[in-house]
């Protein structure tokens, strides 16, 4: 059946559904992110849990303390190497299936301390980023923009078959290496297996 | 032939035992087949604040803090038992002077015996 077919039925109020359709939609409705700010869009984050904006339309407004509750890193704010380590040791703690969102500029390469010797250029160095929210900072519109793309996500997620979902492909680390504080720079300065620099060649 | 007036009651008791027996069963077959475990020494470590754990979450309680705090607890009863017969010395027979004799004897009995074991003193 096609998915027209199956919203045609839908809005004659017959619903047809697969327990995989009901589990994506069980999980994208119910998303806890970790509670867990870096800098100013840290605030715009918070301002979103407000009344104003009430991410708890959305069902994500539960901010767990602890990651082995979350499912979700919004990494937002600028990262800073010294930070990055403990990023990365966080986001290894959550518990599969697990998403992360970079919030802003800087999360998602550094922003306007790019040139900085002191800030990491985008968190995708080290963990997989599912949602980019770019803005300096993003409206807290921007967040639930964002997050409802990760919903929309989760939804298409597959539990098996060639498309099967990150997390249930054996293959893919439950951990990422944390990287170290070396004398320049973060040893390694990014996760190789998650990240490769695009080389510009020089122009002759 | 009529039904026992609380043969509901078995009935009740099977629903509400199978109900949530099949619930954790689902679970549990729904995380055996659809929720990876992938365990590993950052994910097990005791804490999550970022930084690495050192140490464990263990507290050690030396059992000597119990023990002053047992023969602390001794001694104040003992000064407890002892007021009211001090207020009331000059009116009382020599049979309870005996006694609160004896009550001091044994005391003090159990004092020497623990500082001559050497419980008194902090390890």
């Amino acid at each position: 059946m096609s998915d027209a077919e199956r919203e045609d039925l839908r809005r004659h109020g017959i619903l047809l559904t697969s327990l995989e359709e009901l589990y994506n939609w069980g999980r994208s409705n119910s998303i806890w992110p970790l509670q867990f700010g870096l800098a100013c869009c840290a605030i715009e984050m918070i301002a979103a849990a407000t009344a104003r904006f009430d991410i708890a339309r959305f069902g994500a407004e539960i901010f767990r303390p602890s990651p082995r509750q979350a499912d979700l890193m919004i990494v937002s704010g600028t990262v800073t190497k010294k930070m990055a380590p403990l990023v990365v040791r966080l986001w290894n703690q959550m518990p599969e299936p697990k998403y992360c969102i970079a919030m802003g500029a800087c999360a998602i390469s550094g922003g306007p301390f790019k040139q900085g010797y002191n800030v990491l250029k985008g968190i995708d160095r080290f963990i997989p980023v599912d949602i980019y929210i770019p803005g300096c900072p993003p409206r807290p519109e921007a967040l639930l923009h964002g997050l409802t793309q990760l919903q929309e996500k989760i939804k298409a997620e597959r539990l098996a078959g060639p498309d099967t979902a990150r997390h249930l492909r054996p293959e893919n680390p439950g951990e990422f290496p944390i990287p170290d504080y070396g004398a320049h720079d973060l040893q390694p300065p990014n996760n190789p297996a998650l990240f490769s620099p695009p080389s510009l060649p020089r122009k002759p | 032939m009529s039904e026992h007036p609380h043969a509901f009651l078995a009935l009740f008791l099977g629903v509400a035992l199978a109900f949530p027996l099949l619930l954790l069963a689902v679970a549990w077959l729904w995380v055996k087949f659809f929720q990876p475990r992938r365990p590993g020494p950052v994910k097990n470590a005791t804490y999550e604040c970022g930084l690495p754990a050192t140490g464990d979450s263990w507290i050690q309680f030396k059992a000597h803090y119990y023990l002053y705090a047992i023969l602390f607890l001794i001694f104040d009863v003992e000064v407890l038992f002892l007021l009211p017969f001090a207020v009331a010395m000059t009116g009382l027979p020599s049979g309870a002077l005996i006694a609160m004799l004896v009550f001091i004897l044994l005391l003090a009995e159990g004092l020497v015996w623990a500082w001559a074991r050497g419980h008194l003193e902090w390890k």
